[in-house]
């Protein structure tokens, strides 16, 4: 079993805080796990991506192979476009519908929504309205990796304990907030693939 | 014990502090930085009193670090690769003076360029010196090789130069810590006369140094950083570099077909090339950056053994590998997704809202408006994206330093007024001394230092500048009433311009210093302010 994941986003917008929490879950169930990030000047508002990959067995390349990808997670919509060329036939696009408009010829988000919709298996998801809803508008990355958690081959108290350790350190409070955000994002993908 | 999951940057990190250094030096430069940022972090680091230091510029990094050698203690050095060229002139005689205590230097390489000027392959300056390079193919060897590196450094009494790419810097893994070594005690080299380089002793400190190689390529015989793997297909031999072998077995999840020869360690050692040269009928070279073991096996005149590699173009003369590269290098299926649709635009990195270079290039761009376009010359830092719309207030940018001394040969040329934009640790990394040449020459020149009181492109390092520019400057000899010091705020734009446009018109020397803290910093202390008073 091995899962490899593009992570995707703009600069700033803490990609590196899903990719942390998968890494805790992955190898705390004794998986290797590899993650190459983008550091420097991309960071200042430019497309970032980092690539996630998990596995039973020992992984070689840091780097995913074209169409190798089982998902692309992106925390905004048309960023999760770039990395087509990566995803499997069969992988799956999960994004946040938030665009992050940073550049003047930003497209029209109806086409790019149209876009996300052509491929298979996709989950378009408010992950910042979700987690405005639950009062945690910090918390749209953790929405995010909820929606996308079916697919990650790891077992749901992994994930817990993941969060747990990355937010211990802030109280028992942003863990409570930062667990209902990872469930309510798990919640969606669920009635979102049965609709 | 537990792995613990560190980049190859704080894997060297931790290998360094277990291997028992004493200091680590560096200046800031992507992708290099994190591995002193690690030591400077580490409380382990500091409980057993190990100094972790930003210098000036990578040559005054290299030297503290070979004087702490010198007393007789590990000690590291860490740059990007561009920052080697800085500290080329240590490095090489370093070589040629030896070490005392083990020395280690790490080089980052950049292919593809992702946050550099260029893509050199710093494999090239270990040769060039003469010392042994080490080049870890995962983060778990960049940990291992940071300890044997200290070893061979104290048998050798040489320098080793570590050299690693963007994509094991960034990349995390697993990573197995062995028993921590402890610093050694402070001995001076046996003969004092080691490190004075006058022609007579310096010629026999070569002499040394060559008659080392052999021994160097006997130890890269026998580590086991470099390993021959057989392999039944004997119709091609493959050298795998570095990272390169994990995207040559991505290709190969059941093993590769073809004799292996993974290299991890330099000078090549000649009987396992000769062996892998003997036994196959043509030879595959996998490596990130320049073909340079390609150019070495293939020689001149490419007669005898046919190779090949990005020297041929078998495989792109430029940019990083991948496994899709290897893949079609090997003639294998290359499977791509979906194309990215079409209204997928671009989205390079900008400066960030509340950035005071903003208001700084909003006034200049204003004052120079008066005058014809293709006048600012401007260096490395954040503000080098004033280059892209919607300023496009630069016209330069080659390597530290250089925006003042080539705003003064412009001017030299007739180019009057000509400017030169650069940022405070980066005008006392390389720029104080080309203001120096412009005040003795008294250039028509307006140079523009931009303090935001830290290294930010970097993520925000201490700048030896802090607090310091005005006095550097006015002890150059600029004159005192052609050093404006501005606040580069919106409200004040109307009155930061006027500054702008009467040192623009001043025949001589003037500095504008634009001071205000840089939003990421700033935005950190008072997290971190708000945090502690939470507490």
């Amino acid at each position: 079993m091995k899962r490899d994941i593009i992570l995707s986003g703009v600069g700033g917008q803490g990609i590196l805080s899903i990719a942390a929490t998968i890494g805790l879950a992955a190898v705390d169930k004794g998986w290797y796990l590899k993650q190459a990030e983008v550091h420097g000047m991309s960071q200042r508002g430019g497309d970032v991506q980092s690539h996630l990959r998990i596995s039973e067995d020992v992984v070689y390349s840091d780097l995913i192979p074209m169409g190798q990808a089982d998902m692309i997670l992106s925390v905004e919509p048309m960023e999760s476009l770039r990395y087509l060329p990566y995803l499997h036939k069969d992988g799956w696009l999960v994004t946040n519908s938030k665009s992050f408009v940073n550049i003047s010829n930003y497209p029209e988000i109806e086409k790019v929504y149209a876009e996300i919709k052509k491929i298979k298996n996709h989950i378009l998801i408010d992950a910042d309205e979700i987690a405005a809803g639950l009062n945690a508008p910090k918390s749209a990355n953790m929405v995010m990796l909820g929606a996308a958690f079916a697919f990650l081959g790891i077992e749901r108290n992994y994930f817990e304990n993941a969060i747990r350790n990355l937010f211990g350190r802030k109280g028992e409070e942003v863990v409570n907030t930062n667990i209902s955000a990872f469930n309510a994002g798990v919640e969606f993908a669920q009635q979102y693939i049965n609709k | 014990m537990q792995k613990q999951l560190l980049l190859g940057d704080e894997a060297i990190a931790v290998g360094a502090i277990d291997a028992g250094i004493s200091g680590i030096y560096a200046y800031p430069g992507t992708p290099s930085t994190e591995i002193t940022e690690y030591v400077h972090a580490s409380k382990e680091a500091k409980q057993k009193g190990i100094l972790a230091s930003w210098g000036a510029n990578e040559k005054t990094a290299m030297e503290a670090a070979l004087g702490m050698s010198y007393a007789g203690k590990r000690s590291m050095v860490c740059m990007k690769h561009v920052g080697l060229n800085v500290a080329a002139d240590p490095f090489m005689n370093a070589a040629i003076t030896g070490a005392n205590g083990g020395m280690i230097v790490v080089s980052a390489d950049d292919p593809s360029m992702h946050s550099s000027q260029n893509e050199q392959d710093s494999r090239v300056y270990g040769k060039f010196a003469n010392v042994p390079i080490l080049e870890p193919s995962n983060q778990q060897e960049a940990y291992d090789m940071v300890h044997y590196g200290f070893e061979l450094s104290e048998k050798y009494k040489v320098p080793v130069l570590m050299r690693i790419t963007t994509r094991l810097a960034h990349s995390r893994a697993g990573v197995a810590r062995i028993e921590g070594r402890k610093q050694n005690d402070m001995s001076l080299p046996s003969d004092l006369r080691q490190f004075v380089l006058l022609p007579a002793i310096a010629r026999k400190r070569y002499s040394m140094l060559l008659g080392n190689q052999a021994g160097f390529r006997s130890e890269s015989a026998s580590s086991g950083f470099n390993q021959l793997i057989d392999g039944s297909d004997k119709s091609m031999g493959v050298i795998a570099c570095g990272i390169a072998y994990n995207y040559l077995m991505e290709n190969f999840p059941q093993g590769c077909p073809f004799p292996v020869l993974k290299i991890g360690q330099y000078p090549l050692p000649v009987n396992l090339v000769e062996n892998l040269a003997d036994t196959t009928e043509q030879i595959m070279v996998l490596e990130d950056g320049y073909p340079m073991v390609e150019e070495l096996i293939a020689g001149l005149l490419h007669r005898g053994i046919k190779v090949s590699g990005r020297f041929d173009e078998r495989i792109p003369r430029t940019g990083e590998l991948n496994p899709n590269i290897i893949a079609r290098a090997f003639g294998m299926a290359d499977n791509h997704g979906l194309p990215s649709p079409e209204l997928v635009v671009g989205r390079p990195p900008s400066m960030c809202v509340g950035c005071p270079h903003i208001d700084s290039y909003n006034a200049m761009n204003e004052a120079l408006r008066d005058y014809s376009k293709g006048r600012v010359f401007s260096d490395i830092g954040c503000y080098t994206l004033g280059a892209l719309p919607p300023f496009e207030a630069i016209n330069s940018c080659v390597d530290m330093g250089a925006s003042i001394t080539m705003a003064k040969g412009a001017a030299d040329a007739g180019l009057v007024p000509a400017v030169a934009v650069i940022g405070d640790s980066t005008f006392c990394h390389s720029g104080m001394t080309g203001l120096l040449d412009a005040v003795i020459a008294k250039s028509p020149i307006t140079v523009v230092i931009l303090d935001n009181s830290t290294t930010g492109m970097t993520g925000g390092q201490d700048s030896a500048a802090f607090g310091r520019v005005q006095d550097i400057v006015k002890g150059l000899g600029v004159e005192p009433e052609h050093i404006r010091i501005l606040k580069p705020l919106k409200k004040n734009h109307e009155e930061n311009t006027q500054v702008f446009k009467e040192e623009l018109a001043y025949n001589g020397v003037s500095v504008i210093i634009p001071t205000r803290e840089c939003i990421q910093t700033l935005n950190r202390r008072m997290r971190e302010k708000f945090k502690n008073k939470a507490n």
